[in-house]
């Protein structure tokens, strides 16, 4: 098989567009690194390779030659031996674990003399070519039981073993690729319902201080949203017209009743009132499913069943089950604490950096709080901060939309993939890509809670760089030869 | 191999949707935080920008006659950086600062408490103990390299040369809450003229502060400075001050003065400008310097006779017979004497039945002999002339409105402007005043007739007295009187340069003199006739006082043709005018004019320090001692 591809393989053409936007990428963060860890005492020069721009040089040059190699190696190769990598790779995952030491409170780096590698980031490219090489069966369904189990269960292992290694973010990472599995034909309710669910995570959270009556102002508002977005189901999968207002007049009839009631008698009991409304909703669901005798009524009242599990438990998990630390991140990024020693500082202090650069940023190597190390780890997750700071507004905007057209560039170059295989790994890329910039970004600017994962290209990092790399340019081979197929 | 479509594709544009939707909730977000938010620029800067102060000289103050008087005096602060200390031998350490180890671990202690020392970081350099004196700063500077983290900060304190004039020159002190929330230029930490000179040429003396923009990391870390200096500022130092005042004069009216209450203000007509001010009891004013500032300060306020007021501009009292000529010459501006007119004298005003009463002199007198003898009934008569006359006023009202005006043009009822703090502007009332003593608009002269000698409502500063004495030896106009004679590199303000004229004419003030003339030789100051040697003018005051004795006060200036200076001296319970004030005034005059003391007041001049004329302390203090005392004898 190896050898009968080979010679297809001469025809294609590598997509230099992205090759082009993975070169300003790299440039660009090796400046940003060259800033942020500037010294003002000891300034040193950009080549000098015990710097940190010096290092990120050197991965730099092993990620070109890296990338040219992997544009020269057999697609067939990857499909191949996509299980094997998976294997070696969960093995040194669980190698990591047992042999790291401990760095930054983690157990993710494997070192090997003057090398450090994480593993786990390497694991990206692995799980996405598995899933790719799991798709790539003539007439693959997803929804069929054994295949759900089968796909689910190769992304959840390594998840758990990095969660072990205290890598969550990592782990959120791998995750993502449930966006793969969207384009793939996992039905967008679940999805929904994973929205719906984060939605009411942040509702309850935010806003379990007030109590009143049996439950929580939070509680109360998720379930006037669980009636919402019920009415909103049954439009949407049962067609029909009437049934949605029936469902939102019965909610907006019990909070009618409820503001009548209380302005009477304040000492009303408006938790009671909210699951009176939720049981009614349940109750018309019921009559339905009973009179219609059709399927999907179910699944409507397992949604609302399960998410007013959810609700329930939420708050428990919050305050029993996370880790103080997570709790005040969370707490933090909702704005319900200010968290000034731990993360909160660093993420105020990374808005004041971005917030003092203005519209047009001072200056390369100008920003004061990048270069005084107010903003911590400036030149890993919080890259960021540096171009916010020293280019300012349109500087951060371009950076923005580089990658946005990045994003769409391999879109278009995934939708073009003749085969399951490429299709499915383009959007294992996709979803990486843009999950990362999604957290990484959003933590920097204040909207997402602090989860330390690298911005890809920019940060400082040899096994990050290289893992993005290899990620990036094995779906670019796999686009070359599309055709052969 | 494989399928290539499915019935999926379009989910491919909600993926691209949601890419784009992250990406515009972002790009708001950045222009919230970059464009919306200017404050976050502020943030910054004060987190990476350490403006450090450079602080200018304190202006030095000279005397008339160039003499230094107030300078600076380097002193040295100890300062530590926690972070750079190591294990070093407390007990040497403790000699070498000449503390024991309890106080060392109480100076740490403060300097570690937030409460106490609110920007303390152990990465900067914080203050351990402040004001060492030149040879504790020698001796550690010896011993510096074996106490790692500890520093050494130059500051300076003010020196005074002269134990004198602590009245005048004020003290400097740490800023108060109130100075910096009303004025952003101080800081906390920063020195602040607190009274005195100090205080009322502040921002000629303070100078302007520099500043030296420097870069602090996150650790409070000093990394460099910002754009190699780019927006530093050098300190401007302070402006030096010639004051008016003659040391030597100044320190000889202290001399004379002493265990004494009371001012001798000595004044050059022709500029205004100060030449002595003495309030007794003063202070000497290197005890509010340096290192026991607190203490000495705490013992100053709480003596009894209050050494911290400054009698000669926040002193009032009843001007008593010195206010007479005032009176003369508003009855002949007005027309309600002539020079000729004559009142008679039966040892009292006989209008209101020999009340107030008056001492034997010839009668009937006019206006020159009435200032020479101070016959009170003759300015009462005036007075009430001036009040009654129906021809001349609509009403008694208007009349003494006309009165007022030309007290108030002769510098009394309001504050002169001296540049000087916390000067008092003695009262002079107006007919709105009595008619609400009154009650009514219908009074007239008799009832207010003890304003025409000086007492009743009427009050003056020991400096407006001296300025009206310097109005009359100019006959008929003054300069607003002023210590600062000079301020280096800038003029003097218009204020003091202005000419201000008494709507009185020359012709008056010549008679006023020579009544005053009189008065010295052969009216009631005879004991300042200094003939052949000196023409004195002057007139004495004996003002009744509910407290004690009466004050003695004298006003007058000399020679008699172009006159030099004008003078007023008030002995607070001195009796007399011409026991106490006159004689005072007597060698003041020498002093100044011949520049030493003639031989045959050498005993006057013993005499006169020696005196004691101290009121009894009062009552609460007596009662407080002898407390003390008793609580001293049940141990």
């Amino acid at each position: 098989m190896l050898n009968t591809n080979s010679y297809l393989e001469e025809k294609g053409h590598v997509d230099w567009f992205t090759v082009v936007m993975y070169l300003v990428f790299v440039i660009l963060g090796w400046f940003n690194i060259y800033a942020a860890s500037f010294d003002l005492e000891t300034a040193v020069s950009m080549y000098d390779l015990s710097s940190r721009a010096g290092m990120q040089l050197q991965w730099i040059g092993i990620s070109i030659i890296v990338a040219f190699a992997l544009l020269k190696i057999d697609v067939s190769f990857y499909e191949t031996y996509a299980f094997l990598f998976y294997i070696i790779g969960l093995g040194l995952l669980i190698l990591t674990y047992f042999v790291a030491p401990e760095i930054k409170g983690s157990r993710s780096w494997l070192v090997l003399g003057p090398i450090r590698l994480q593993p786990a980031e390497f694991m990206k490219f692995v799980i996405a070519l598995v899933i790719a090489r799991i798709f790539n069966v003539h007439n693959f369904k997803l929804m069929e039981p054994k295949n759900l189990l089968i796909v689910s269960s190769l992304i959840l292992l390594p998840v758990i073993i990095v969660i072990m290694q205290s890598e969550t973010g990592t782990a959120l990472v791998y995750l993502s690729l449930i966006f793969v599995l969207y384009r793939e034909g996992l039905p967008g309710g679940l999805l929904f319902m994973g929205v719906a669910f984060i939605i009411y995570f942040v509702i309850t959270i935010k806003f379990s201080e007030t109590q009143l009556g049996m439950l929580s102002l939070g509680e109360i508002i998720t379930i006037g949203l669980i009636i919402t977005f019920t009415a909103g189901l049954v439009r949407n999968y049962l067609k029909r017209k009437d049934t949605p207002i029936i469902i939102i007049s019965i909610g907006a009839l019990v909070a009618a009743i409820s503001y009548f009631l209380y302005n009477i008698n304040s000492s009303l009991d408006i938790g009671l009132m909210a699951i009176i409304a939720l049981v009614a909703v349940s109750l018309y669901i019921i009559f339905l499913s009973l009179r219609f005798r059709k399927k999907k009524y179910i699944y409507i009242l397992l949604f609302i069943a399960g998410s007013f599990v959810f609700v329930e438990s939420s708050e428990h998990v919050f305050m029993d089950v996370m880790q103080p630390h997570q709790q005040m991140r969370i707490k933090s990024t909702l704005g319900m604490e200010q968290d000034l020693q731990g993360s909160g500082y660093h993420v105020g202090q990374s808005k004041i950096a971005i917030g003092s650069g203005g519209m047009f940023g001072k200056g390369y190597l100008n920003g004061t709080q990048t270069k005084l190390k107010y903003v911590p780890e400036q030149d890993t997750d919080f890259i960021f901060c540096t171009i916010g700071e020293e280019w300012g507004f349109i500087g951060s905007l371009v950076t923005l939309l580089l990658f946005t057209i990045f994003i769409l560039r391999l879109l278009y170059l995934a939708e073009r993939q003749t085969s399951a295989f490429g299709r499915v790994y383009g959007y294992g890329v996709i979803s990486i890509f843009l999950f990362h910039l999604m957290v990484n970004i959003g933590m920097v600017i204040g909207i997402m809670p602090v989860i330390g994962i690298p911005l890809p290209f920019f940060s400082y990092g040899g096994s990050s760089i290289l893992a993005f790399t290899i990620l990036l340019f094995i779906f670019l081979k796999i686009d070359k030869v599309k055709k052969k197929y | 191999m494989g399928n290539t479509k499915n019935n999926f594709e379009k989910r491919k544009y909600i993926i691209g949707a949601i890419a784009v939707l992250i990406v515009l909730v972002y790009s708001l977000q950045l222009f919230k935080l970059q464009i919306l938010s200017p404050e976050y620029r502020k943030y910054a800067d004060s987190n990476a920008f350490f403006s450090k102060t450079l602080y200018p000289s304190r202006g030095s103050i000279y005397d008339r006659e160039g003499n230094l008087i107030v300078y600076n005096q380097p002193t040295y602060d100890v300062m530590m950086v926690v972070r750079e200390m190591i294990e070093f031998d407390t007990l040497d350490f403790c000699n070498t600062l000449n503390i024991d180890v309890p106080t060392f671990l109480q100076l740490d202690a403060d300097m570690r408490d937030r409460r106490k020392n609110p920007g303390y970081s152990s990465y900067t350099p914080q203050i351990f103990k402040t004001q060492l004196d030149i040879e504790e700063y020698g001796l550690l500077q010896e011993k510096l390299y074996k106490f790692p983290g500890v520093y050494i900060q130059n500051r300076t304190v003010r020196q005074y040369k002269y134990p004198n004039m602590g009245l005048i020159l004020g003290y400097v002190a740490e800023v108060d809450k109130n100075k910096m929330a009303a004025d952003p230029y101080y800081v906390r930490g920063d020195y602040v003229g607190k009274s005195g000179i100090e205080l009322s040429h502040e921002e000629d003396l303070r100078g302007e502060k520099g500043v030296e923009v420097l870069l602090r990391d996150a650790h409070g870390r000093i990394q460099g400075k910002y754009k190699d200096g780019e927006m530093d500022k050098e300190p401007i130092s302070g402006r030096d001050l010639t004051l008016s005042i003659d040391i030597e004069l100044q320190a000889y009216g202290e001399y004379l003065m002493q265990n004494k209450i009371g001012s001798i203000i000595m004044i050059e007509p022709k500029t205004g400008e100060i030449l002595s001010m003495v309030a007794a009891p003063t202070y000497d004013p290197s005890l509010l310097t340096g290192k026991d500032f607190s203490s000495n300060y705490l013992k100053l306020e709480q003596d009894p006779y209050k050494p911290l007021i400054n009698r000669a501009v926040a002193g009032t009292y009843p001007p008593g017979s010195t206010f007479k000529p005032s009176q003369g010459l508003v009855f002949l501006q007005e027309g309600i004497i002539t020079p000729e007119t004559r009142y008679s004298c039966f040892g009292g005003y006989p209008p209101l039945g020999g009340r107030p009463k008056c001492h034997p002199h010839a009668s009937s007198v006019s206006l020159q002999p009435s200032l020479a003898t101070s016959c009170n009934s003759f300015f009462c008569y005036g007075l009430n002339a001036m009040i009654s006359n129906r021809t001349k006023y609509a009403s008694n009202l208007e009349a003494f409105e006309v009165w007022k005006d030309y007290m108030v043009d002769m510098g009394f009822g309001y504050k002169l402007g001296v540049d000087l703090p916390s000067e008092k502007r003695g009262f002079i009332p107006n007919s709105k005043y009595y008619s609400n003593v009154f009650k009514t608009d219908k009074w007239n002269g008799h009832n207010i007739i003890s304003i025409a000698i000086g007492q009743g409502e009427v009050s003056s500063t020991p400096l407006q007295l001296a300025n009206f004495s310097a109005l009359i030896a100019n006959r008929g106009y003054y300069y607003k009187p002023h210590v600062v004679k000079e301020r280096k590199g800038a003029p003097l303000d218009t204020l003091y340069t202005i000419r201000r004229d008494s709507r009185v004419d020359r012709a008056h003030f010549e008679l006023t003199v020579e009544g005053m003339a009189d008065a010295v030789t052969n009216g009631t100051c005879r004991r300042i006739n200094m003939e052949p040697h000196l023409t004195v003018c002057g007139k004495t005051g004996t003002a009744q006082n509910p407290h004690g004795a009466d004050h003695s006060l004298f006003i007058g200036f000399a020679p008699k043709d172009d006159p030099k200076v004008a003078i007023a001296v008030i002995v607070e319970n001195g009796g007399f005018g011409a026991t106490n004030a006159v004689p005072i005034a007597r060698l003041m005059l020498q002093k100044y004019l011949f520049g030493e003391i003639l031989e045959q007041d050498k005993f006057l001049e013993q005499t006169l320090a020696d005196r004691v004329i101290l009121p009894f302390i009062y009552k609460q203090n007596m009662d407080r001692e002898l407390a003390a005392s008793k609580l001293e004898g049940d141990n």
